[in-house]
């Protein structure tokens, strides 16, 4: 079985794993290990903007981004990793121009600006303009040019390596086991630092914005080792997927002036959010989407709503605003001209001549692993570290995001966390010696591997996959109720015990066995379903994301805190709470 | 609808050779890709069926194919664009030029080997200032368009001067090259030139259009190899 020795491995290569590994490689030996190759990673398919207060636009500042981020959390964040994050926002994007990141430009040549949704002027209570924006492509410049930044560092790639194991030894990091997809040969790294940058989980879902790729690998692999998962019942549905499809049409639409439609073609979001209308968090959008569709006012009767962006609407509520601003097809198609093309492709429809019909679809994961602001991973209510294990981007939580993420801080949080994780993983290097691996590292890992490809019972992955998917959007989506919550949890362990005693895979080879690897992230979906259902049950209040029908109010007395959940040994949970830090910002009700 | 899939599948562990294989899909929505034709093999008919797909929106570049012998992603190209009528058929291959490993999975190492000999990153050593450094949207539309590519490789596999010798850096490289060329950023322009000026360089396109026709990008690769060349002839 063949070892490699790194210092610091960096386990995912979108925005937070490749940020970490351009300031870990430049001063201990390091390698990125990805089941995919870079450039196809996630943070590619991020729109809108990253959140910055550059003020290039107009007055801003990073402590009215970082009150809009504890806000639209829902008071859930921890508020010192929140001031920190929006103080840091503003060098990271300076330093993304600096490698070359090809931003849109204000006529006087600075970074362009939009309006996003829960951002705003703290004076006024107006939206404002902090999303800085390459088109409608922001992440893949992201992704693209720290990819670049990576190949001019000479960053060392494992392209196509499935990571299923982490390796510990007496409590601490030893490595982790690997599987090369190309030849099915598992590997061992070994390594003083794991850095987990996995992304997140959204293929729990039946409707989702996410890749097929995105089934929370580094998340189930530390929740089977024991380490808990913060705050997993938070979880995003943007307001805006392409209806049945998913495909996410990005806040920025409304940013530049589209607005909501419901069947009856009222501007519904007037009555839910008075002040910031359309542009209110994505929580609170998603659930007037529903409750629209559920009185009846969907569009033909039908599960959507229309997004509108056609000129005439849009002007027509610039003017009723007392806006001087107007649009033109020509500013749509040079702002926007992604979803141009998603929507020409997809529906068949012009957004610039026609509204185009969404629907809430899953979108980003609030909670993961519970790190501190250096990325360095929590395991208890005390903070007490892991030494040598760090987590940044989505498949953390820091908590950056509490009970709701604002659009454009997912980009902020991998930039800004993914540097930290990577100057920090490469100090701890440099002063800690090698962990010995156990004997039989991958031993585990292979025996597993080896049950699925000799599966031959009755279920296929997909049917599994596909039951867990319509449970979790039915019971554990945008609103929730003990019922449903019980529900989801009988259905999910009885596909589980069909996924240990009954699978079926076909492919029984070692070059690129897909049919495999899907079998090996159905069972980390699962658990991850489960632990997110669980979560969901013990907090009975509505938050956020979190919607309780049967627990309509916030409830700070009891619930001002992280759930922390921990499988243990024989594969029952555990809960526990670890408070939130407040810092200047009261809990208050919150309006927009 | 009724599709028959013809798909160009190749084990190396079972097959000798590759060989083409039919499934007749019943049911089937206009609106549907070919990529959720394929998943539909791959999920209820044929697990060992082996292909590259991420977003399944056409950005993140995993799934060039070649479907009726023409490259382009499968999860942007639609059945109803592909078939008329009730009943049809839509063949798939791998993309041409690279070795191919299994089914539709080609061996991508050269195609990522010709992007890296571009230098495919920003070079400025002026120590930058406190802020951003300035670009007027004009300079910045300048190089607009190569900032588009997912480097997918359905440019560099359709076209033939690649097929003919593989050494040739191909579109994808020449169109990331263009892009750091006319950025005002940046410094290394000379470099880039000469090594697009060599023999495996830009003179090796014939300006046959099959890239720009294959982009799903809708990057004019063509036109920008053109200007390429123009740079090198103009130094």
């Amino acid at each position: 079985m063949p070892i490699h020795r790194f210092d610091a491995l960096i386990v995912g290569a979108g925005g937070a794993g490749l940020m970490a590994a351009l300031y870990a490689s430049r001063s201990v030996k390091t390698a990125v290990i990805s089941k995919l190759y870079p450039t196809r990673s996630h943070t590619g398919a991020a729109q809108g903007g990253i959140g910055a207060a550059l003020g290039n636009e107009e007055e801003d500042h990073w402590e009215w981004h970082a009150f809009d981020t504890v806000k639209g959390s829902d008071y859930l964040a921890d508020q010192d990793a929140v001031e920190l994050m929006c103080r840091e926002a503003i060098d990271a994007v300076i330093e993304l121009e600096h490698m070359g990141l090809p931003f849109d430009r204000t006529p006087d040549g600075k970074i362009a600006q939009r309006r996003f949704g829960g951002h705003t002027n703290n004076l006024t209570g107006k939206p404002v303009r902090r999303a800085c924006h390459a088109a409608d492509r922001t992440g893949h410049m992201i992704l693209q040019t720290l990819y670049q930044q990576c190949i001019k560092n000479n960053v060392t790639f494992f392209d196509e390596f499935h990571v299923v194991d982490l390796i510990l030894n007496n409590g601490r990091v030893a490595g982790v086991v690997a599987v090369e997809i190309g030849t099915g040969e598992v590997h061992v790294f070994h390594a003083k630092a794991v850095l987990f940058a996995t992304g997140g989980w959204g293929k729990v879902w039946e409707i989702t914005s996410n890749a097929f790729t995105l089934t929370g690998d580094g998340n189930a692999v530390l929740l089977r080792r024991g380490i808990p998962q913060e705050d997993l019942e938070f979880y995003q549905f943007h307001p805006t997927g392409i209806y049945r499809l998913g495909i996410l049409i990005t806040e920025g639409v409304r940013g530049e002036g589209g607005v909501l439609l419901n069947g009856l073609g009222e501007r519904f979001m007037e009555r839910y959010a008075p002040h910031i209308k359309d542009l209110a968090s994505r929580d609170v959008v998603s659930r007037a989407i529903y409750l629209e569709i559920r009185e009846g006012r969907g569009v033909n009767g039908k599960r959507y709503v229309h997004l509108d962006v056609t000129p005439e609407t849009v002007n027509r509520y610039l003017a009723e605003a007392g806006e001087a601003r107007r649009i033109d097809r020509a500013y749509i198609e040079s702002k926007l001209p992604d979803i141009l093309d998603f929507c020409r492709t997809y529906l068949g429809i012009d957004p610039a001549s026609e509204p185009i019909p969404v629907q809430p679809t899953a979108h980003y994961a609030m909670g993961g692993i519970p790190t501190n602001v250096n990325a360095e991973v929590v395991i208890d209510e005390q903070g007490t570290v892991l030494p040598g294990l760090y987590a940044a981007g989505e498949c953390a939580c820091v908590s950056v995001h509490g009970a709701n993420r604002l659009g454009t801080n997912s980009l902020v949080d991998l930039v800004v966390f993914g540097k930290r994780g990577g100057i920090a993983m490469a100090e701890y290097c440099q002063g800690a010696d090698f962990v010995p691996l156990p004997p039989q590292p991958a031993a585990e890992a292979e025996a597993e591997i080896e049950r699925l490809r000799r599966a031959r019972g009755h279920w296929r992955v997909a049917q599994l996959r596909a039951e867990m998917q319509q449970l979790m959007f039915d019971h554990v989506g945008v609103f929730r109720t003990e019922d449903g919550l019980q529900q989801a949890i009988e259905g999910l362990r009885e596909l589980k015990e069909r996924y240990r005693t009954d699978l079926h895979v076909d492919d029984a080879g070692y070059v690129f066995n897909q049919d495999l690897l899907e079998a090996w992230e159905l069972g980390g979906l699962l658990d991850i379903a489960e632990a997110t259902a669980l979560s969901a049950l013990a907090r009975r209040e509505s938050r956020g994301a979190h919607s309780r029908e049967d627990y309509p109010q916030r409830n700070d007395e009891e619930f001002l805190k992280h759930t922390l959940i921990t499988r243990l040994p024989d594969g029952s949970h555990q809960i526990g709470y670890k408070p939130v830090v407040i810092t200047k910002y009261q809990p208050k009700e919150r309006v927009y | 609808m009724e599709v028959t899939l013809r798909i160009r599948r190749y084990n190396p562990e079972l097959d000798r050779k590759p060989y083409w294989a039919e499934y007749t899909l019943m049911d089937v929505e206009p609106s549907e890709r070919v990529l959720d034709l394929l998943h539909r093999v791959k999920w209820q008919v044929d697990g060992t069926l082996a292909l590259r797909r991420s977003c399944g929106h056409g950005i993140c570049g995993s799934d060039a194919m070649r479907i009726n012998g023409v490259n382009m992603l499968a999860c942007k190209a639609v059945v109803k664009n592909l078939i008329k009528g009730e009943k049809g058929r839509i063949q798939v291959e791998p993309i041409l030029g690279l070795r191919v490993i299994k089914d539709l999975i080609v061996d991508m190492e050269p195609f990522m080997a010709h992007y890296r000999s571009v230098r495919p990153y920003l070079v400025n050593d002026e120590p930058p200032p406190e802020r951003e450094r300035l670009q007027s949207p004009q300079e910045r539309s300048r190089y607009e368009e190569g900032t588009k590519c997912i480097l997918c490789a359905a440019c560099t596999t359709s076209c033939p001067s690649f097929w003919a010798n593989g050494t040739y850096v191909g579109p994808a490289a020449i169109v990331q090259a263009h892009r750091f060329i006319f950025d005002s950023r940046d410094r290394a322009t000379a470099e880039r030139l000469a090594i697009l000026a060599e023999g495996n360089g830009v003179w090796r396109c014939r300006t046959i259009f099959n890239c720009t026709s294959a982009c799903p990008r809708g990057i004019p690769v063509t036109r920008l190899i053109a200007e390429v060349k123009q740079a090198i002839g103009g130094r």
